[in-house]
């Protein structure tokens, strides 16, 4: 194993997770919900639901993140998005379809799940971290 | 819930989203070359990933003790607390799908979505992409 000394950034990732747990934190205690991007995206699709406003409050929030980001606080937004559009367009079927079939992503299994502690979210964690690892490993390793 | 409280929690939803907006852009996690770095354990390996679920772990286990035996939340509404602890095949299966999805193009929801609001393109062809990836989750799921 070499790590990358140069792109490793221990200090922001663990001032980012940080802000990520407290907004985790504010959203359970203040909101009395489950910060999981999924579920709250996924559930403005299903248009019987009457609860859509809050969920597009908290969307907008996110989709506004980086103008707070580059015009409050000076943070430039660096992304480096390596994948042709046909790649991205399967990725995107697969992240959403999985998500909403497995309950949860990221942010709902891996940093809320995590916290509570909870059986389902550590397999699914585990395994969609296994996954992530084994297609890596695969893309650039052996194809 | 009160009309003050319907406006005080959905100027909440939209602070706290951005608040995790900021914590993904300032951990690296809108990067999806930062994000394969962490995956890619053969090559040249990029850890900070760990730091990022560690620093958030770590504030999220003090906050789901203290919110585990409320009643209701701090602005008056029910607690939507998960009680779940079975393991089955569409959380196994699905999780698998996600992992392959976010180890291809390094995207998963929530850093796509802060990256379409810095107008990325690519990140707009995969949100179109996940959000189709939900519908058609709501699709098969109607038809059962």
């Amino acid at each position: 194993m070499t790590i990358d000394w140069i792109s490793f950034t221990p200090g922001p990732a663990l001032l980012g997770g940080i802000l990520l747990g407290i907004a985790a934190a504010l959203y359970i205690l203040f909101n009395g919900r489950i910060l999981g991007i999924s579920g709250i995206v996924g559930g403005l699709l299903q248009a019987k639901k009457p609860d859509w406003l809050w969920r597009l409050s908290f969307t907008f929030g996110l989709l506004t993140a980086a103008l707070w980001a580059t015009y409050v606080f000076d943070i430039q937004v660096k992304a480096v998005i390596d994948a042709d559009y046909v790649t991205l367009i399967i990725a995107g079927l697969l992240v959403g379809f999985g998500a909403r079939y497995g309950s949860g992503c990221t942010s709902g299994h891996g940093i809320c799940g995590l916290s509570r502690l909870s059986p389902r979210s550590l397999l699914a964690t585990m395994t969609f971290m296994g996954c992530g690892f084994l297609m890596v490993y695969v893309v650039r390793h052996l194809v | 819930m009160s009309q003050n409280t319907s406006v005080f929690s959905n100027l909440s939803e939209y602070l706290i989203g951005v608040l995790f907006g900021l914590g993904l852009i300032i951990s690296g996690m809108t990067n999806p070359a930062k994000i394969l770095a962490f995956l890619d354990i053969a090559g040249v390996w990029d850890p900070s990933l760990i730091f990022v679920m560690g620093g958030a772990v770590l504030v999220g286990l003090i906050a789901f003790y203290l919110a585990k035996n409320r009643t209701q939340s701090f602005l008056g509404s029910v607690m939507h607390i998960p009680t779940r602890r079975d393991i089955d095949r569409p959380l196994i299966i699905g999780s698998a799908l996600f992992g392959v999805g976010w180890g291809l193009a390094g995207f998963c929801p929530g850093p796509a979505l802060v990256s379409l609001g810095s107008g990325e393109l690519k990140a707009l062809v995969f949100v179109v992409a996940m959000l189709g990836g939900m519908l058609l989750f709501d699709f098969l799921g109607q038809k059962k």
